[in-house]
């Protein structure tokens, strides 16, 4: 992003850069993802129309909502552990801050280049768990703390089919670093055939489907939003927040859906790029500066491509049991991920 | 052909839906600017025909909720008959209907052996301070315009 504009930005400047693009990649989705599926496409799924009275068709609902949130008073409970009950909400945005981090947009348009970056993006997915615990442990609230337990054990019990089902695209791409997955993604062949580069949603689409299916548990949303089951447990780990610090958690909610489709377009479905063979590149260093233009639109497209199905799923299915959810976690996905990392890394080695 | 599955299938009934309210618009009206009616024999509003009523108390009494509060005091009426002897009547000071506690149940419009109570298809009476919700002689009064004709009688019922 910095390197192939004609003037030069001082450290300090290129560092504000990046603080504000980061804060435009995780904000900026996160209001459209709210608009156009929460409000729009949930609404049209249940046949009615959604927020219409602010702005044109209710586009400015969200502001309308933001600005309800801010002015509502702040409630602490009496008997609840204060410091940690406003921090919790907090732990769990930064953490989804933390993660666009890694996520490259273009050629030259990342924000860190760090050659661990899927090991990165797995380690700081997790810290929300910690956030979520730690809200509804200080709540001082029988249900908070329910939903806390609940989702610590959910989200624990996800991680582990994320963090195999993406093992299988490291070893095909042969690098933690997702600039790399992504050229290697746009550069590699499916058996010969190359003019579609290599996305690993066909040659890794167990992988593809494991990993969506523990993102939407990751973000729990239903079917798997056992931790904030509203019929039994008012709201799980947010019960007690109100005003700002309700609304962090939303933001997280929904900023996080759309960080890990950035993550899963990145892993699967080939990132910012184009297969590299129908502009004749032969690398990374030959990629045409447009691409740092054209690169955050194509994540743009895929990410909302993703969040779609998330929604469209979460739209759909009643909730699972919370033996249903851990049964199907730890019987089924961490079986079929394993399978997957055996079978890919005996093809890689063998073709 | 085989079964497609049940959770496919769920996911092609929530798109299905969405194509249909993208192609015909939702089953829903947007309320303030357009309205539904509601059936003739809804029950939105209890109005009183003021004349019938001779505070018996029996709707109050029977009234799940105690929203009824009837006060009255006897007073003569002129005779029916020329030369007879004075009617003793009782004349409705009070009668209230408080719609913050009503519960639409309905029991005090079935009971009423005079037919001073009837049911109103009209539902727009919201107020911002919930004291204004309790409805006095003269408004459930005016509630009576809105109270549609009484269906014809069966083939062989007997008017009273």
């Amino acid at each position: 992003m910095i390197s192939s504009l004609a003037v030069e930005i001082p450290y300090w400047g290129q560092s504000l850069l990046r603080v504000l693009g980061g804060i435009v990649a995780v904000l900026l989705p996160a209001g459209g993802i709210v608009y156009l599926f929460l409000f729009k496409m949930m609404s049209f799924m249940q046949s009615r129309l959604g927020p219409m009275e602010a702005g044109p068709f209710g586009s400015m609902r969200l502001l309308a909502e933001v600005g309800k949130w801010l002015q509502k008073e702040d409630i602490i409970p009496e008997n609840a552990d204060a410091k940690i009950f406003k921090i919790a909400p907090v732990i769990v945005l930064l953490s989804t801050f933390l993660l666009i981090v890694v996520v490259p947009f273009g050629p030259d348009a990342w924000f860190t280049n760090f050659q661990a970056g899927v090991f990165y993006a797995l380690a700081i997915g997790s810290v929300s768990v910690i956030g979520i615990l730690v809200a509804g442990w200080s709540s001082a609230n029988k249900y908070s703390l329910l939903g806390g337990l609940r989702a610590g054990g959910q989200l624990i019990a996800y991680e582990l089919p994320m963090v195999l089902a993406v093992v299988g695209v490291v070893i095909q791409a042969g690098s933690m670093n997702l600039q790399q997955i992504v050229v290697a993604q746009n550069t590699q062949e499916i058996f010969g055939i190359d003019w579609i580069g290599n996305p690993y949603v066909i040659t890794q689409f167990v992988g593809f489907v494991v990993f969506m299916i523990a993102v939407q548990a990751e973000l729990t949303q239903p079917p798997f939003d056992m931790p904030i089951a509203e019929s039994e447990l008012v709201s799980g780990y947010m019960t007690e927040y109100s005003g700002f610090r309700f609304l962090m958690f939303f933001i997280g909610e929904f900023a996080t859906a759309g960080v890990f489709a950035f993550i899963a377009s990145v892993l699967f479905l080939g990132g910012w790029g184009v297969p590299f063979s129908w502009f004749g590149w032969s690398g990374i260093d030959d990629v045409a500066d447009w691409m740092n233009v054209a690169g955050p639109i194509i994540m743009l497209t895929k990410m909302m491509l993703l969040v779609g199905i998330i929604m469209w799923v979460r739209f759909t299915y009643p909730r699972f049991r919370e033996d249903q959810l851990q049964r199907f976690a730890w019987k089924v996905l961490i079986p079929v991920s394993l399978a997957n990392i055996v079978i890919t890394s005996i093809l890689k080695v063998a073709v | 052909m085989p079964k497609v599955p049940g959770l496919i299938k769920g996911l092609g009934v929530t798109m299905a839906t969405m194509g249909r309210t993208f192609k015909d618009g939702a089953n829903t009206v947007q309320y303030p600017h357009a309205k539904e009616t509601p059936p003739v024999r809804a029950r939105g509003v209890i109005a009183l025909h003021n004349d019938n009523c001779t505070a018996c108390m029996l709707c109050s009494r029977s009234c799940p909720d105690w929203c009824i509060y009837i006060e009255a005091h006897k007073q003569l009426a002129p005779p029916r008959r020329a030369g007879g002897k004075p009617r003793q009547v009782n004349h409705l000071d009070r009668f209230d209907i408080d719609y913050a506690l009503c519960m639409y149940c309905g029991i005090c419009v079935e009971v009423c052996p005079f037919d001073a109570l009837f049911w109103s298809p009209e539902y727009e009476y919201s107020e911002p301070r919930i004291a204004d919700l309790l409805h006095d002689k003269s408004k459930l009064g005016e509630w009576m315009e809105t109270v549609p004709e009484a269906p014809e009688l069966e083939a062989g019922a007997q008017k009273k």
